[in-house]
């Protein structure tokens, strides 16, 4: 069979894997940026005894890959009665890696915003929470705009991970069709070109944002 | 006559669109002392860079010590070893201690000895009264400090010819002063020729032997300097004066 | 039976066996750190060059080991080598090349964005003493790039620690599949062991990890407080 044979025969395959990857990316990413918000709120307003917590999350969910996250969800955990389906492992485990990365964004965001600002702030009488709630939070959300961007980018390519629990996503599908017929080049070019055409748009908008902010800056 | 050592000709520069230099022509004698005068602007900044070649300029000649100078990038590494300029915001390296922020270019570009090069850089260091200093870091000196040690740094390298540019413009009003006898006493004791741009008008009337006044990027006098200050020859240059407040 | 699951880490040569494991881990993130890191800095300098073709070139292969996802780029080179290319190489040797090239584009993005964030008087003053190209990158600007670049550096080798994880995908015999070899012999007399071994190695690679992230947090902590005071 002729490559380009073999290639449109996969192709109903791949679109599943295509949009179970785009689905998963996007319940992960949703997740992630609540998980990440509650966190650098926490972290923000210093709640007490919430915050240490939230911050040892963070450590260790950002200092841990999340094939061993998975792999714990998916084997581990069973063995102490708590089982979940592949899917649901895979959502709980990239919303546990990404809480931590979206939180370090947001904080960011709130730590770029000038201390003249700030100042301004405290001059005319604002509260500790109208500092937080018409300043540094308006502020700081649009300048973490370009960190949760990468953060996007770096979860969708983190559901690849997801193979090894068998979920048939791009990767998982890919794979599978190798091992079944063994035509790597044809599956690999797509499962390749599946991913550009998540990611490229995405790292293209990043660009952009990335300039928008170091242009906006200069503003201050 | 005296000899001169510097000769730029019909120099034209542009950014983009904007013109910014028009049709140039001065000359520098040896050891003399020029200094450049005019608003914020004017294009002194510029015109001083074209003479080392930080800026490109589209037409026109620059002659020094009698060769024209070819403006590509190789010759200008030549031509900066004998001309040597101090910026406005002093720009010592960071990574580098004072002596090797001293050291960097007699070794590395004119492979001097090492010994004799450190040597003479500590003697540069005692002449500015930073001789307990070799060893610090820029970040540990204030401004004026780190304004010395860049003019050594140019020193080191033995030039004939020395480009200030607004040395003393970011430095504290107390720090001026040091600046400023340092290259006093370049002039007079050394009989370094140089160009200066300032404005410290007292600075300059004192050290100038000729004032070259430029605006819009037109040279519009060049004048004596003890006659630029009393009765300058055009208009502009007396209400410049008239607006500068020494 | 009713074995402890814990216990299943010290039977026999168990532990070793999985510290051998990490020391495999470890090694090939070291290499590949120490190979891409050279020719990151290479490409780095390269891309601040004027030439447009070479930074086109180099602003593809970056986009390319950006876009595709690690586990992918690990099949690519794990298929495609030996079989179109007869390149046969053994699995750590491989993917101690891929993470290499994939560490040398990330690395060409910290060292361009850091030279190109040495203000311009530097550049400017090391011109005005006669530095040549050479002598300017040398002495003035990739020092000074360095200092800023620390920090990326050290995230980029804890990014690179945790995706050695997925060794185990090309059949590396890693700390995560010799855990994986104990959990399933042992699956009978300790059918909680899974817990224990996965939990050991989840520990290793926070042991690992978690010390550098530090490190780099307060490298950049240091440095802001410095260009603010």
């Amino acid at each position: 069979m002729s490559s380009w044979a073999i290639i449109q025969q996969s192709l109903p395959m791949f679109t599943k894997g295509f949009e179970l990857t785009l689905w998963l990316s996007f319940i992960g990413i949703i997740g992630s940026i609540i998980v990440g918000l509650i966190v650098s709120l926490l972290q923000y307003f210093k709640v007490p005894v919430l915050h240490q917590i939230a911050s040892v999350y963070v450590e260790i969910s950002r200092n841990t890959p999340l094939l061993i996250q998975l792999f714990f969800l998916y084997y581990a955990f069973p063995v102490i009665g708590i089982k979940f389906g592949a899917e649901l492992c895979g959502i709980i485990g990239l919303v546990f890696l990404g809480g931590s990365y979206m939180a370090e964004g947001f904080t960011g965001g709130f730590n770029g915003v000038s201390k003249g600002q700030l100042e301004s702030g405290k001059a005319i009488g604002l509260s500790r929470w109208q500092l937080a709630r018409y300043i540094v939070f308006p502020q700081g959300f649009s300048l973490s705009v370009p960190a949760m961007a990468a953060n996007v980018i770096f979860l969708i390519k983190e559901t690849s991970i997801f193979t090894v629990i068998a979920i048939p996503e791009l990767t998982n599908t890919a794979l599978d069709l190798i091992g079944l017929y063994y035509r790597s080049n044809e599956y690999l070019f797509v499962l390749v070109i599946g991913y550009a055409i998540i990611l490229i748009p995405l790292s293209i908008i990043l660009t952009l944002l990335e300039k928008r902010v170091r242009y906006g800056s200069f503003g201050n | 006559m005296a000899e001169q050592i510097l000769q730029v000709e019909h120099l034209e520069k542009y950014y983009q669109k904007k013109h910014v230099l028009h049709d140039i022509n001065f000359h520098v004698d040896k050891g003399e002392v020029v200094t450049l005068l005019g608003p914020s602007g004017s294009g002194k900044s510029t015109l001083i860079r074209c003479l080392n070649g930080l800026e490109a300029y589209q037409q026109g000649t620059i002659t020094f010590e009698g060769k024209k100078i070819e403006p590509t990038e190789k010759n200008w590494q030549q031509i900066r070893q004998k001309i040597g300029m101090v910026f406005q915001s002093y720009d010592l390296f960071p990574n580098l201690t004072v002596m090797d922020n001293i050291l960097l270019g007699p070794t590395k570009v004119q492979k001097q000895d090492k010994f004799a090069a450190k040597k003479e850089g500590l003697d540069l260091l005692a002449r500015v009264g930073l001789e307990d200093y070799a060893n610090a870091y820029p970040r540990q000196l204030s401004g004026g400090q780190k304004q010395r040690v860049a003019i050594v740094r140019a020193l080191a390298l033995h030039p004939d010819f020395m480009l200030f540019d607004e040395v003393t413009a970011s430095l504290d009003p107390e720090m001026v002063r040091g600046i400023l006898n340092i290259i006093q006493d370049l002039a007079d004791v050394d009989h370094m020729t140089m160009i200066v741009v300032t404005h410290e008008m007292n600075f300059a009337q004192q050290i100038a032997d000729r004032v070259i006044f430029l605006e819009d990027g037109h040279i519009l006098e060049q004048t004596p300097s003890k006659q630029f200050f009393s009765a300058p020859q055009t208009k502009r240059a007396q209400e410049f004066l008239d607006s500068m407040d020494f | 039976m009713d074995h402890s699951g814990i216990s299943v880490l010290f039977e026999g040569t168990n532990f070793q066996r999985l510290l051998g494991g990490l020391w495999v881990t470890v090694r090939i993130a070291a290499v590949a750190l120490i190979i891409g890191l050279i020719l990151g800095v290479i490409l780095g300098v390269l891309r601040t060059f004027k030439n447009r073709p070479l930074r086109i070139i180099l602003r593809l292969y970056l986009e390319f080991f950006r876009v595709v996802p690690t586990v992918v780029l690990l099949f690519l080179f794990y298929y495609i080598l030996p079989r179109e290319m007869n390149f046969n190489l053994p699995g750590d040797q491989l993917a101690t090349l891929v993470f290499a090239l994939w560490v040398a584009a990330e690395m060409s993005d910290i060292v361009r964005g850091a030279l190109i964030s040495v203000p311009q008087h530097q550049k400017e003053s090391g011109k005005a003493i006669g530095l040549n190209r050479y002598q300017l990158y040398r002495y003035v600007l990739i020092p000074q790039a360095i200092s800023l670049e620390i920090p990326a550096t050290i995230n980029l080798a804890t990014r690179v620690i945790k995706t050695t994880s997925l060794l185990l995908l090309i059949s590396v015999m890693d700390v995560i599949n010799i855990g994986q070899q104990i959990i399933e012999a042992n699956n009978h007399t300790h059918p909680t062991g899974v817990f224990w071994v996965y939990g050991l190695i989840f520990l290793f690679y926070f042991l690992i990890d978690y010390p550098l992230s530090w490190w780099a947090k307060r490298l950049e902590k240091k440095r802001l407080e410095r260009a603010n005071g």
